[in-house]
């Protein structure tokens, strides 16, 4: 039986639907990862999922018991970082560990072992409050207080947004050590690149699973054809140019370049035509994560 | 057992890590029971007048020594002529002008009719009303002792006057159980609302919602260090009072911390449920200053008599709590009566505490929203 279960969950704020119909399953010690831009409803999901919210319909099912009907018994065996790190900033990391682990009815030195990595990282400022720490020993100290008291469920809202590049692959690393103790994790994230670190991903757009798959099997349903125009500068220009074209199917900013997709053989040669015109540079490429995203937003 | 103490613990750092907090729960009491001690006052010294003396005699300079030499008034200037009130009036120094009419000892004397006119700055009323009362109170009673020594007049009502309770009517005996009632709710209900929100607003709220506390646990928690805060802020104001003001305690000190633990938790279970109520820091701050603190200066008796009030404004009063930890605190502190006299407003109390401890818990939300 799958650790988490969820089955056709709805949620509005007034007129405002925030989950549409939402249905998943994650299984034991798995990293589930949910993708997708501010706003396509992760928190309101995170949400119902650590019981703080109650869904308008559906159910959600976690280690077999129902969050809304045994939300006391789910609390035990949580572990939730909420999107904004929820440190008390005037407590020193130590302090902040130890009160945490209180609540939860554990101690420092009982889970040692599990938060170990990640706290001899923090260990040498452990007399420095939190408030003062930088945003990646924020999220290092926040992730072992949602550990302090070994959850089977970790559930991290966005842990890595506004955190640099270095703490946030350090901090994937340490989740890949996290789900070999046996503790199922679902994190949400609203990079792309991050796709690939997680076991399984789903892709969330507008309160709707638009795709749930393995990371490198997700651009495997992206069947058009996919091109790279690297103009060197002047993209945006270059972008509003070839979205007039009646060849172009959809078009968008990637860095300093600008990916397109074509429909058809017929477009391709009219586009290679236009780029041989126009001297661009460009290449065929397969599509990433990123670029399934932006077809499967289109579709939408 | 051991989540409790770890949740006070965490409370205990919160207060005295902030020096904010710690002003407004040390400073801000001291400095309002003193303000209030000295300055807010309706007592009568020092006032300053004049003296238009037409007669210069003998009668009109024992009456004016016997003024000026009582401690109320001080001798501001001479003045010579009507004219001159006006002006004296207008700067400002002067808030009484006593005028004796020319030959006032031969009139006296003679027709046993002397005129002598008061005349006072009645643009602050009740110093205007008190300061023309305490004139004549010395005039009559020069007038007592003339008419000792003259035995031609054969009745006199001789009244005599003692209060009770407060022989020196001092302001402080009104001013040090109000201010005491005044601040401790609003230490109590301010401090706790404000520090249930702020966990709401750093989003710390979110995982103690999470976590396995029960809300009670929460509520006690945060409430138990405001308890011991409440309680050190109560004895600095009585020790204030008592030092400083020499208010004394003539009831039994057992029984007036008994009944301020009692307001204390009081005023803490009622800044629980504003907390349920406020979404931020500050909705909490501007409730806890509007709901409380106004009402409790205008309504519960502390500056106003509440017999003056309207009748819908008395009703109103009788929900404000510290109308009645006031009469609790004068029964105690000055009249020295014990329980038997206040068990009606102490019941009172516990009714409206218990009142609010259940609407908190039942209002405490287990989840967001």
């Amino acid at each position: 039986m799958s650790e988490i279960q969820v089955k056709n969950l709805h949620k509005s704020y007034g007129d405002i639907e925030a989950l549409k119909d939402i249905s998943f399953e994650v299984d034991k010690s798995e990293i589930f990862g949910v993708i997708g831009p501010d706003g396509a409803g992760k928190t309101s999901l995170f949400r119902i999922l650590t019981s703080l919210l109650l869904p308008d319909s559906g159910s959600v099912m976690l280690a077999g018991l129902d969050v809304v009907k045994d939300y006391d018994k789910i609390r035990k065996i949580i572990g939730y970082m909420p999107g904004r790190f929820s440190l008390y900033q005037d407590l020193s990391v130590e302090e902040n560990l130890n009160f945490y682990a209180t609540v939860f009815g554990s101690s420092i030195e009982e889970n040692y072992d599990l938060i170990r990595d990640i706290y001899v990282q923090i260990e040498p400022f452990k007399k420095r409050l939190a408030g003062k720490l930088s945003g990646g020993m924020k999220q290092k100290l926040a992730l072992s207080c949602a550990l302090i008291h070994r959850p089977e469920v970790l559930v991290l809202d966005e842990p890595t947004t506004g955190v640099d590049a270095v703490s946030r692959v350090e901090f994937w690393d340490l989740l890949h050590k996290i789900k070999l103790e046996g503790i199922t994790i679902i994190v949400s994230t609203p990079y792309m690149d991050e796709a690939a670190r997680c076991d399984r991903v789903a892709l969330i757009q507008k309160g709707e699973i638009m795709s749930i798959s393995k990371p490198e099997a997700i651009h495997k349903g992206f069947t058009r054809i996919l091109y790279e125009l690297s103009p060197g500068h002047g993209a945006y220009r270059l972008l509003k140019n070839i979205r007039n074209e009646e060849w172009c199917a959809n078009a968008w900013l990637f860095g300093q370049s600008v990916h397109l997709t074509l429909d058809t053989n017929k477009e391709e040669t009219e586009f290679l035509e236009y780029a041989k015109r126009e001297k661009l540079s460009s290449k065929k490429i397969t599509a990433g994560i990123e670029d399934t995203f932006m077809e499967l937003m289109r579709k939408a | 057992m051991k989540r409790y103490w770890g949740f006070v613990i965490k409370e205990f750092y919160h207060i005295f890590r902030d020096f904010r907090t710690l002003l407004i729960l040390f400073g801000i009491p001291v400095a309002q029971v003193l303000i209030f001690g000295f300055v807010v006052s309706n007592e009568i010294r020092n006032i300053k007048i004049s003296i238009l003396d037409y007669s210069h005699d003998e009668v009109t300079e024992k009456i004016t020594n016997k003024i000026i030499s009582s401690g109320y008034f001080e001798l501001y200037s001479h003045l010579t002529d009507y004219s001159q009130i006006e002006p004296a009036f207008r700067t400002g120094n002067v808030k009484e002008v006593i005028i004796f009419e020319p030959g006032f000892s031969s009139k006296l004397g003679k027709t046993g009719d002397a005129a002598l006119r008061i005349v006072s700055d009645a643009s602050d009323a009740n110093t205007g009303r008190l300061i023309t009362s305490y004139t004549q109170g010395i005039v009559m009673n020069y007038l007592q002792e003339l008419m000792g020594q003259n035995t031609s007049v054969p009745f006199t009502i001789d009244t005599r006057t003692r209060m009770y309770f407060n022989q020196g009517m001092k302001g402080v005996y009104m001013f040090v159980p109000g201010t005491m009632a005044m601040i401790l709710m609003l230490i109590s209900a301010l401090m706790t609302s404000i520090s249930i929100t702020r966990e709401k607003e750093m989003g710390t709220m979110e995982v103690l919602l999470v976590s396995p506390l029960r809300p009670i646990q929460i509520i006690l928690g945060k409430v138990s260090p405001y308890i011991v805060m409440a309680f050190i802020n109560a004895i600095m104001i009585l020790i204030l009072g008592n030092f400083v003001f020499k208010l004394p305690i003539n009831g039994s000190l057992v029984l007036l911390l008994l009944e301020t633990i009692l307001y204390i938790t009081l005023a803490l279970s009622l800044g629980i449920f504003i907390s349920t109520v406020a979404k931020n820091q500050q909705m909490a701050m501007f409730i806890s200053m509007l709901v409380l603190m106004l009402p409790t200066i205008l309504l519960s008796g502390f500056i106003f008599p509440i017999e003056n009030m309207p009748e819908i404004l008395q009703w109103l009063s009788a929900i404000m709590p510290p109308r009645w930890f006031i009469i609790i605190l004068k029964n105690i502190m000055i009249k020295g009566t014990g329980i038997l006299f206040i068990w009606k407003e102490t019941l009172i109390l516990m009714g409206m505490t218990s009142i609010f401890i259940g609407l908190s818990v039942k209002r405490f939300k287990i989840r967001l929203e």
